[in-house]
């Protein structure tokens, strides 16, 4: 355990501590407290910035179950600093905004907070793991604490319709993840990312590398929102826009490109790889900016042009990974792909981050987001509308902001892939810079329709809640830090070139690196009349035609019927998917426990008397067994009388006191048997439980004696005759044979050396076999909750109906 | 259906006492002989039975507000935050220790970690005994 770990964790920490700041402090605004959290870690991860310059790394490893391999190893290197800046860094200003955002009076703070650091740490987590379990831990983590965060305003039919989309889709991923690096586990012996990324030469022809990179893909894309899944993305805007400005832009959708980076020393050496990266990636960045043109909601074509830009990136990182796929191509060429990548990751985390907290200005002050209503806005809101061209503008690829060098770099490593030829497809490669360029057209004109259907353009305060005026500063601070940084790095790229690019390139392609080595990363604004300069001329001119021409080729998404669209697949899955499982649960679940404890007994006489057949398990032998007393035939026949008087007693409470005679001969076995411990957990357990049931009895529907035909009474009497013959089978052989040393010995000699204790069931309970008890304990817990609930709501119906 | 049951209520009185303090004898014991958080929870839980058989279920909650479920969650968060806590020993997850300290009183006495985490373990089995059974019994 390290300050660096503290670190990740710290938002955990702080989540405890923030419904007691919110009960105290009820009239400061929760989010002051919260705010400094983030400040404090962006400030303590800076200064790792000069660590990752000079190509080091640091890794701290606590023991968490280290007999499984399974420890919290804390790495940082280029690519995990890269990330954990923008979480804090953007986390830090989107709490800023959220304060003024969200009112104190009206919304539960306490609780919107809490799932905001959850998020927070869960994302430092998943960026700064370098043990696959711990990364996948955090990386469900995000999914759930996003679940919690959309779902916010849980009250709203959409709200809870739009988180269960999510958790849905990246749950789903997540598990297929986990599979994937289940496989890397049986490969290579290790879930350390590290130790893998050493073994992938040995691993690369393995017959399970390529499940597992299909599988790790799974996870990544449902995460970052690629085709086909990123039909949760758009459902997850009903969440608080400070969420959807930090999740859906900045932080979660990206932790899917964190993967397929982190993951790129290890398969990018595989075609499929190169294959499926890049192609999912180029079709989701067309595909989202196409339907993000026709979105009449400010935070649709946000949320579109997030899933495109995501796309985007994906495909870089793609193209990016065909320099170690291929050997007979400088590498030089192709890992401007990579640093594409890398720069427009932050570039989008700058200009979109800004542009979500202006739709968020314009809904808070306007009381709606549907372009429809709004336009003529510029003159109210001036500040508001200059953030938002320069966010846009940058969104188009235009100069002087940021986006325009990346977009630049996007082109040119497009055109690369015209030169890849190994693959023998340079029929499909011409598609990739046409995809992309078709693409940047409709991101220009949605950038556009963004602006200036807001801005400019007819005002009509008819159709608006309130009087639209300029938002307060506390609102525009973060906006407007964002959007400085989106012009800073248009004339000052190299800044962050040499400090975070670099290092990140570096984890990304580590093995293009010979010691001591380091990429050299120069972007420059001008780089000549080429190719890619006047494709950006081709997508203004032609842009600019269609932002002009909309009404007229709008049609075109008529083509498509809405019936035919993956959301109604989604629906429609989901739909089935309910009504099978109910049909499927009501054709077993009857009501009646005599038939659950049916189903449960025969399943145990199937498996027990299967698994002792096949196993020839089976053995008879009285050697060394104690002989037996007085005292034990006069308990046995105790409780064999108990049983009976169970069956056959006509009132309820004969019927508990017998049971519980049977209990308690069973402690006073325990008891000969010198077993304190179990005698006097048998006897509390009998004397609470018959006390239940004393105390409960009545509520119990009447006791009556149904006469039933006799083929049920046969199962049952089939059914018991079996559990009986298996369970003393089973007692027999397990008694008479041996196959190891009985363990009671290491617990004879450890439990006091070791542990302390003189009491070895104790010290088995809360040392050796600890984690089983948490278990144990946390199941208990659920039971409890889960009776309360039942007995609770049940009774609250009866009342409300 | 009120019986007079002066008698059965005052040994109840003094009885639940003694329980609820062999209880915790058996929970503090537990490390050495038999007993621990299982079995004491189990016993202090049977103790408030006693008290729910022999006074009404309102009269028991109005002496003893407690609220289970809470109690549940505190005992669950103190076994987990004692597992969690030997991380900052750098050692594996829920490794415990013990040493032997002289107390003024009781003389050499042994401490050991374990015994928080079957503190835990004590709160949850009160806890939980006690939701369940009061949740049944509070339903008419």
């Amino acid at each position: 355990m390290t300050l660096l770990h503290v670190a990740i964790l710290s938002p955990f920490i702080f989540a405890i501590l923030v419904p007691f700041l919110y009960k105290r402090f009820r009239n400061i605004h929760t989010g002051w407290f919260v705010l400094v959290l983030p400040i404090l870690l962006f400030v303590y991860f800076v200064q790792f910035i000069d660590t990752t310059m000079n190509g080091d790394t640091i890794s701290n490893t606590a023991n968490w179950i280290p007999s499984l391999g399974i420890n919290f190893t804390a790495y940082i290197d280029g690519l995990g600093l890269l990330f954990a800046l923008l979480i804090t860094g953007i986390g830090a200003l989107v709490i800023l905004y959220s304060i003024y955002y969200l009112s104190k009076e009206k919304e539960q703070l306490n609780t919107f907070y809490v799932y905001l650091l959850l998020f927070m740490g869960a994302m430092l987590g998943v960026v700064l793991s370098d043990n696959l379990i711990v990364l996948y831990t955090f990386w469900e983590f995000t999914s759930l604490s996003s679940f919690l965060l959309i779902g916010y305003w849980y009250k709203r039919e959409k709200s809870r319709y739009g988180a269960q989309k999510s958790m849905l889709i990246t749950i789903f991923g997540g598990l297929l993840m986990l599979g994937g690096f289940i496989m890397l586990y049986i490969m290579t012996n290790s879930f350390s990312i590290r130790e893998i990324i050493e073994q992938v030469p040995e691993i690369a022809q393995h017959d399970l590398f390529v499940p597992a990179l299909v599988l790790i893909l799974f996870g990544a894309f449902t995460k970052s929102a690629q085709f086909p899944f990123y039909i949760w993305l758009p459902d997850a805007m009903e969440a608080p826009t400070p969420v959807s400005a930090y999740l859906h832009s900045a932080t979660m959708v990206k932790a899917g490109i964190y993967l397929v980076a982190r993951f790129s020393p290890v398969f990018s050496g595989e075609p499929e790889w190169f294959w499926i990266v890049s192609s999912f990636g180029i079709f989701t960045m067309f595909w989202g900016s196409f339907n993000a043109v026709k979105q009449t909601d400010l935070k649709g074509i946000l949320a579109f042009s997030t899933v495109s830009q995501l796309g985007m990136i994906m495909s870089m990182l793609g193209v990016g990974s065909a320099a170690l796929a291929l050997d007979a191509i400088d590498d030089s060429y192709y890992t401007v792909a990579t640093l594409a990548a890398v720069f427009h990751l932050i570039n989008h985390a700058t200009f979109k981050g800004s542009l979500f907290m202006v739709v968020g200005i314009i809904d808070h002050e306007t009381g709606t987001r549907d372009i429809r209503k709004l336009g003529g806005l510029m003159s109210f809101m001036p500040i508001t509308f200059t953030i938002s061209i320069i966010g846009a503008f940058s969104m188009a690829g235009l100069p002087p902001f940021n986006g325009f060098l990346s977009k630049e770099m996007f082109f040119t490593s497009m055109i690369r892939v015209l030169d890849m030829d190994v693959f023998n497809l340079e029929t499909l490669g011409i598609l990739f810079p046409i995809i992309a360029w078709i693409g940047s057209i409709f991101t220009f004109i949605y950038s556009m329709v963004l602006v200036f259907k807001t801005f400019t353009g007819k005002y009509q305060p008819e159709k608006l809640e309130k009087k639209p005026h300029e938002a307060p500063i506390g609102m525009l601070i973060s906006p407007i830090i964002l959007a400085s940084l989106v012009i800073i790095f248009f004339f000052f790229p190299n800044l962050l070139a040499y400090t975070i690019i670099e290092p990140a390139m570096a984890s990304i392609l580590p093995s293009l690196l010979g010691d001591e080595n380091h990429f050299h990363v120069h972007i420059s604004q001008w780089h000549g009349p080429n190719l890619e300069l006047y494709m950006t001329i081709g997508v203004i001119l032609l842009g600019t035609l269609g932002y002009y021409l909309l009404r007229k080729w709008r049609g075109i998404y008529r083509i498509v019927p809405e019936k035919l669209t993956l959301n109604k697949g989604y629906d429609a899955a989901l739909y089935q998917l309910d009504k099978s499982s109910f049909k499927l649960t009501r054709f077993y679940m009857t009501g009646f426990i005599r038939d659950y404890l049916a189903y449960i007994f025969t399943f145990f006489i199937v498996i027990l008397g299967t698994a002792l057949v096949v196993k020839d398990g089976f053995s008879f032998s009285l050697a060394g067994t104690a002989p037996i007393g007085i005292y034990e035939a006069v308990l046995a026949i105790v409780m064999v009388i108990g049983t009976i008087t169970v069956l056959f007693s006509k009132s309820r409470l004969t019927a508990i006191i017998a049971l519980g005679s049977v209990g308690y001969s069973l402690s006073l076995f325990f008891v000969l048997f010198r077993a304190p411990d179990l005698a006097l957990t048998q006897l509390c357990v009998e004397t609470v439980s018959v006390a239940l049931f004393l105390l409960c009895f009545y509520h119990l529907p009447e006791f009556k004696r149904k006469e039933k035909k006799l083929h049920f009474k046969l199962t049952n009497l089939l059914i018991s005759l079996g559990v009986g013959t298996i369970v003393t089978l089973i007692a027999l052989s397990a008694n008479s044979q041996r196959v190891s040393d009985t363990i009671s010995k290491y617990f004879i000699e450890n439990s006091y050396t070791l542990a302390g204790g003189k009491n070895m069931v104790n010290v088995i309970l809360v040392d050796f076999r600890g984690f089983d008890t948490l278990f144990e304990i946390t199941v208990l817990g659920i039971a409890s909750l889960g009776i309360y609930g039942m007995i609770r709501l049940h009774v609250k119906k009866e009342e409300e109906g | 259906m009120k019986t007079n049951d002066l008698i059965f209520q005052t040994v109840t009185k003094v009885v639940v006492f003694i329980i609820i303090i062999y209880s915790l004898h058996l929970f503090f014991s537990g490390h050495y002989t038999p007993g621990g958080g299982f079995i004491g929870g189990l016993m202090t839980a049977s103790a408030i039975v006693l008290l729910l058989l022999a006074f009404d279920i309102k009269t028991v909650v109005n002496t003893l507000p407690i609220d289970y479920i809470k109690m549940t969650a505190t005992g669950l968060l103190i076994a987990l935050l004692t597992g969690i806590g030997s991380f900052f020993f750098d050692v594996p997850f829920l490794t415990h220790t013990f040493s032997y300290v002289d107390l003024p009183v009781l003389g050499k006495t042994s401490l050991a970690t374990a015994v928080l985490f079957d503190l835990g373990v004590y709160l949850v089995v009160i806890g939980v005994t006690m939701t369940i059974i009061q949740t049944i019994g509070e339903t008419e």
